[in-house]
């Protein structure tokens, strides 16, 4: 008799696992979905091009009905599940709908972090993380003119730059001086702003927003500083945050996200947490991907073969904004035992910046010129010591010296 | 087109013939002439780029007094009026020319007449002193003048060539081109190189002797003994045409002696002896490794006592030959222009001869007594003896020893006039007065190679600005200072007539320089003049190849002398302080101080940067780092000097180029370092043996700088550098110990000229110490920089060629890499000047087509087929592909 595999989610994480475990073990589960979404399971990624109509609804699809039906598995679509009976080991759904598991695998992904300012409920203030949001947003860009987007991070700048190709006058209020601050230092913020300056978006920065005004729906933003900003549509674009409430809710251990162990399994035996929603060595992930790495382990496991340990992943970005090039991975920050290296090209509009710790690659942030992004984050992973060749770094894995990073077989 | 103009080449003493052609737009195009009998067509790096060191910038162009331009008649009268009142107050002893061997014989002939014959003094000496005065001195006292007895077809004669103290496969390329092929058609015949270095020469040779520097008298002194015991004596010869031969052959040392002092194997020695005594065609060609030393005369006699005792001397294919540094040196013997000579190979010593000259000048204030030879006259300078001087065409401030004592004398003395052509040279920093004088191209006379052989050189080009004939200058002076009468010429040939007039004046065969074939010659004449070899007396206008074969010295009794030599070692011995010796010399592709070569990009491409080389042990002992910065000291003074170690140095000896002079480096002036230890006799300074120590230069950062125009030198103060000029760029070897608190900040103030819409481009690794800066204009590049905290680790000839291309963009991103992208191509440092071709290019061809000899290497790419003097590289990269572990 096969075994009962539940996944909660039906997002970029939960679907990862289930299709590398067809691929190791096709026939060792019944498998049944639940899906807070009324679609199959799309790319994520690919939100920012849809928005900016670069990509419509079919092109962001991965795995289409048939292809559920081919596997046999059970997709409860728009039936975001509610409870877990850890002791059943049962999921019920909103709508009553349950089903039972030998394992469990919560991918529940994460939620827009909502500033508690006034206004934040108004109509017209919405968040940017599903193709409801860009649904919502298409529909305000149609009809009004002024859109504010607060925050200046990766998903704050995809969902301006989308906003503006659909003809809205966008503004973005960016709390900390730089942009992307996350993955950007100063100066590849500021080329990365005067790049999409020149490209018709405005910054107010450094900036922060006391309120959200209107009376049904939003009509101004404002300032600390008193300014009032004109706008028919507030995207919250400030960060996001693990959704863990069904996950404490049943008890389990949560710190920032789901607390896994190296193999992505919970403090319950039978329950895995992968995606945006685990936490893993200390650390939560926002970007595809780690969750990849850590679908590919969970897999592994779920298959009986118990031999994929998932050690982190690299934190690597970059923004999806045609024309714009930019990469980011590890820690950009740096700190007081590191070293950074720093190209900048400012009239072509290049800037890189490597940053060293223990003569290993801890960093990267590459602008306009993304060309040598694998290498540099295959180096971050394999750890490379790269002091033998520190000196050609910077310039890419086609010198000769560089080009057969040791650590690397 | 213009028709072609036959010149002859301004560099060394093989005196090449040129055919210049001016073409459109200024450019000169340089071909050897296949007619002049020196080279039959060829011509070396330094010949063949002569086209690129034309150019106007940083010529002297008109007169200046101190900071202030003046016109030709202010000058030439504040020149007169300094020189008058030196005379009246101080006498004339307290005047001095210091004169040049790249003078024109006209020129000289009436320096030396105006100073000799009308101020009463002799003190004119010149860089001659510095070449081969030792030479002169040798020949005075074995042959009783100073003659080359043999000439260069001797060298296609020779069956044994031995070559002493002369890296002439790069100070006299064509010969020792002329040496190869015929060794090369005759593979029977021999060539031994005595060097206390392995040079590129040496490693030609099928002999090399290294032997311990200083101790070639003690190995010719040991070859006369030993072809004396060995039979090898031509008595009919000895008996006849030469004296003293007892004393010398008594004198000479035993072959133990020979081996223990020349630090050479006795095996080895007995070689050398045994194919000098069975070959009978032998020449003895010998250089500065001779001349420069406190020994030199001897030096000189011991060689030419062996050619003595065998009687081979004055016959084909054998002989002593003295291989002249400088184009006209020998000119200046002619016409007198040492401060012990008098004019016309007469000496002031003689009263007979002062006698003669001074009916001839119709001069009554002639010298009666030798003048002050270089290092003296320096010396009383800075005593306050002499109080006014006229440097002519050179550059004592760099080329002299002690040349700091000489800098501070010049500065010291009350009125120092510089002629020149070039407006920028250590010597003309301490001028008072400044005189433009015409260059290479643009003057008109005469010059005398090492074979006696005298040459028209021609002008080609306008006189540029103000720029005046070196003889021009010298005749307006006297007929200033009131010698209008003896001072009519209003052309050089008038001059040339004099001065061959004076060479046949109550000759009769007394003296060995006469040319009076010439002595009538026209305008017309003059000018369509073709190369002779003097002598030439009246009944015999075509010349003489060779002397002495039958006797005929010029002694009173017709007889050479044997000069029984006893060996002493150099002046100066190391000592615990200073525990190496220093040799000096030229780079196969520099000239002198560098004033006109160092104006070539394809030269410059050689050696761009000022270097010592240290035997490895010595690196070892001393802490010297390949590639690191060094200073070299010596009681005299100190230079800075990029390291390199080689085994072709002697363990305890050192070597460093003489051309570096503040203009090109701030820190390279050799010259400061090297002692003077004058020989006793022919008063030419030691410049080849130096005790100094070695210290690692404690730097804290050095730096790479490529720009397209010069760097403000005021910029780099507090750092030492040098630059060297390339194709659309000057290169910077820069080195400090302050640093900068922002080399960002540093890097856009040395930049010349701030440039508007310029890209910069800055890389910067604050934690290894390494930071670039490159600044474009569109595409071009304009500047380029990396420091490091060593010595950057660029591809500097890379980097350098890319200033000669319209667009670097393909290249952007890898030139603050400063080593090539994929893609780039990357010529390597320059071999072949004469085929432009990098060592890469020719390293390609070698493994790409299995070369294994220097002529495959020339068939397959040319190069190395023209003048031959990059073969030696050739075979160096030949054996390194060799070394190479198979693929």
């Amino acid at each position: 008799m096969r075994r009962k595999l539940v996944v909660v989610g039906n997002g970029m994480a939960g679907m990862r696992v289930v299709e590398e475990l067809l691929r190791l073990a096709p026939d060792l589960y019944d498998i049944t979905v639940f899906s807070g979404e009324p679609y199959g399971n799309y790319n994520r990624i690919l939100l920012s091009p849809l928005l900016a109509g670069e990509a419509r609804v079919d092109d962001i699809l991965l795995q289409d009905d048939e292809w559920y039906r081919a596997h046999r598995i059970t997709l409860f679509k728009g039936k975001p599940a509610v409870a877990i009976d850890r002791a059943l080991r049962e999921v019920r759904a909103a709508d009553g709908t349950t089903a039972r598991y030998d394992r469990l695998v919560l991918a529940t992904g994460s939620l827009p972090i909502i500033p508690p300012i006034p206004g934040a409920h108004l109509e017209g203030v919405i968040g940017f993380r599903d193709i409801g949001d860009v649904r919502r947003m298409l529909a305000a860009a149609r009809r009004y003119e002024y859109a504010v987007v607060i925050g200046g991070g990766l998903l704050g700048l995809e969902a301006a730059h989308g906003l503006m190709r659909r003809g809205m006058t966008v503004r973005v209020v960016q709390l900390m001086p730089t942009l992307m601050e996350q993955q950007l230092d100063a100066d590849a913020g500021g080329l990365l702003r005067r790049s999409l300056e020149a490209r018709g978006l405005s910054f107010i920065m450094p900036a922060e927003t006391v309120e959200i005004c209107g009376n049904e729906r939003v009509t101004d933003v404002r300032l600390r500083d008193g300014r009032e900003i004109p706008a028919d549509l507030v995207v919250v674009a400030v960060g996001i945050r693990p959704n863990i409430a069904l996950a404490r809710a049943v008890g389990l251990h949560c710190r920032r996200g789901i607390v896994v162990d190296s193999t992505m399994l919970s403090f319950d035996p039978s329950i895995y947490a992968v995606g945006e929603c685990a936490e893993s060595h200390g650390r939560t992930y926002g970007l595809v991907a780690p969750l990849y790495e850590q679908a590919k382990v969970c897999a592994n496991h779920l298959a009986g073969w118990g031999c994929a340990r998932y050690p982190g992943s690299l934190a690597a970005a970059s923004l999806k904004v045609t024309g714009v090039e930019l990469f980011s991975a590890g820690n950009v920050a740096g700190s007081e035992d590191s070293e950074s290296i720093v190209l900048h090209d400012p009239s072509r509009g290049v800037y890189r910046k490597l940053i060293l710790r223990d003569n290993r690659l801890a960093g990267a942030v590459l602008y306009g010129d993304t060309a040598d992004s694998a290498w540099y984050a295959r180096l971050m992973r394999d750890r490379a010591d790269v002091s033998e060749f520190r000196d050609r770094l910077m310039f890419g894995p086609l010198s000769p010296e560089a080009s057969a990073p040791r650590a690397v077989a | 087109m213009e028709p072609a103009v036959k010149t002859t080449c301004p560099y060394c003493g093989v005196g090449c013939g040129i055919r210049a052609r001016r073409g459109s737009e200024g450019a000169v195009e340089i071909a050897g002439d296949p007619d002049h009998p020196a080279n039959r067509g060829r011509l070396c790096s330094k010949g063949t780029t002569l086209g690129e060191t034309l150019g106007l910038n940083g010529r002297l162009l008109h007169p200046r007094w101190r900071t202030e331009r003046v016109s030709w008649d202010r000058a030439l009268d504040i020149a007169a009026s300094g020189i008058g009142r030196v005379i009246r107050e101080h006498g004339p002893d307290a005047v001095a020319f210091y004169v040049s061997g790249q003078l024109l014989t006209e020129d000289y002939y009436v320096a030396n007449k105006l100073i000799k014959g009308f101020l009463g003094t002799a003190n004119i000496d010149t860089n001659s002193r510095l070449c081969m005065a030792s030479s002169v001195a040798g020949h005075r006292r074995a042959f009783g003048a100073d003659t080359v007895p043999g000439c260069y077809a001797d060298l296609e004669a020779a069956d044994l060539i031995v070559l002493v103290g002369s890296n002439t496969a790069w100070c006299h390329p064509i010969l020792f081109d002329r040496i190869r092929r015929a060794k090369a058609a005759h593979p029977e015949r021999r060539l031994v190189v005595i060097d206390p270095r392995r040079t590129p020469t040496a490693d030609a040779g099928d002999l090399h002797l290294a032997l311990a520097a200083g101790s070639d008298t003690l190995l010719f002194a040991g070859l006369l003994g030993y072809l004396s015991a060995n039979g090898c004596t031509d008595y009919r010869f000895v008996t006849t045409h030469t004296r003293d031969a007892d004393a010398a052959i008594a004198a000479a040392p035993s072959l133990k002696t020979v081996a223990e002092g020349c630090g050479l194997d006795l095996a080895q020695l007995q070689r050398f002896y045994d194919w000098f005594a069975a070959t009978d065609r032998v020449m003895t060609l010998y250089s500065q490794g001779i001349n420069q030393s406190s020994s030199g005369t001897d030096k000189v006699s011991a060689i030419i006592n062996c050619h003595l005792l065998t009687g081979r001397i004055g016959k084909p294919g054998s002989g002593p030959f003295s291989l002249t540094g400088q184009p006209n040196a020998m000119g200046g013997r002619e016409v007198g222009g040492l401060a012990n000579q008098l004019a016309a190979h007469m000496e002031i010593d003689d009263p007979r001869h002062r006698d003669r000259v001074r009916r001839f000048w119709q001069a009554p204030a002639l010298a009666e007594r030798a003048g002050l030879k270089a290092v003296d006259l320096f010396g009383a300078i800075e005593d306050g003896g002499i109080r006014a001087v006229w440097i002519m065409s050179t550059n004592p401030v760099v080329s002299m020893p002690e040349a700091d004592r000489v800098r501070r004398a010049l500065e010291r003395c009350p009125l120092v006039i510089v002629s020149d052509c070039i407006a920028d040279t250590d010597t003309t920093r301490v001028a008072d007065l400044l005189l433009p004088a015409l260059a290479w191209g643009e003057k008109d006379g005469t010059v005398t190679n090492s074979e006696r052989l005298i040459s028209r050189q021609r002008a080609f080009l306008d006189p540029p600005g103000e720029a005046r004939a070196d003889w021009w200058i010298v005749t307006q002076m006297a007929r200033r200072l009131g010698f209008a009468d003896a001072f009519p010429y209003e052309t050089p040939a008038e001059i040339f007539r004099e001065h061959a007039q004076l060479s046949g004046f109550e000759n009769d065969g007394s003296r060995d320089f006469d040319i009076a074939a010439l002595a009538a010659l026209d305008r017309e004449g003059y000018d369509a003049l073709g190369p002779v070899q003097w002598p030439a007396p009246r009944e015999r206008p075509a010349g003489t190849p060779r002397l002495f074969g039958d006797g005929g010295f010029f002694t009173a009794d017709r007889r050479a002398r044997f000069i029984a030599v006893a060996w002493r070692p150099p002046r100066h011995a190391p000592s615990a302080d200073f525990p190496l010796v220093l040799n000096t010399g030229r780079l196969r592709d520099q000239w002198h101080t560098m004033t006109r070569s160092g104006r070539s990009p394809s030269l410059a491409a050689h050696e761009p940067e000022p270097f010592v080389t240290v035997h490895p042990a010595d690196a070892e002992a001393f802490s010297l780092e390949e590639g690191a910065l060094a200073e070299i000291v010596s009681s005299h003074g100190s230079a800075v000097l990029r390291v390199r170690h080689s085994s072709e140095q002697a363990p305890g000896h050192v070597f460093a180029p003489m051309h570096w002079g503040t203009t090109h480096a701030s820190d390279a002036r050799i010259g400061a370092v090297v002692n003077a230890a004058p020989d006793p006799i022919s008063g030419q300074p030691e410049l080849k043996h130096t005790p100094v120590r070695l210290l690692p230069h404690r730097l804290r950062w050095q730096a790479f700088l490529a720009t397209r125009r010069r760097v403000d030198p005021a910029a780099l103060s507090g750092t030492s550098f040098a630059l060297a000029v390339a194709n659309g760029a000057w290169r910077y070897e820069i080195a400090g110990i302050e640093t900068p608190p922002s080399w960002a900040d540093w890097a856009q103030r040395i930049f010349p000229e701030p440039r508007r819409n310029a890209d910069w481009l800055s890389y910067e690794d604050r934690g290894a110490g390494i930071f670039r800066f490159a600044r474009l204009v569109g595409d071009r590049l304009d500047a380029c920089l990396f420091v490091a905290p060593q010595h950057p680790a660029v591809r500097r000839d890379w980097l350098v060629s890319l200033f000669a291309l319209g667009s670097i963009a393909p290249q952007r991103l890898a030139l603050l890499s400063g080593q090539p992208g994929p893609g780039a191509s990357d010529k390597g440092k320059l071999v072949c000047v004469c085929a432009t071709l990098g060592s890469r290019v020719i390293e390609e061809a070698i493994a790409r087509e299995h070369l294994d000899t220097v002529d495959a290497v020339g068939a397959a790419t040319g190069a190395g087929v023209n003048c031959g003097s990059c073969r030696p590289e050739i075979a160096l990269l030949l054996r390194r592909n060799r070394e190479l572990p198979a693929a």
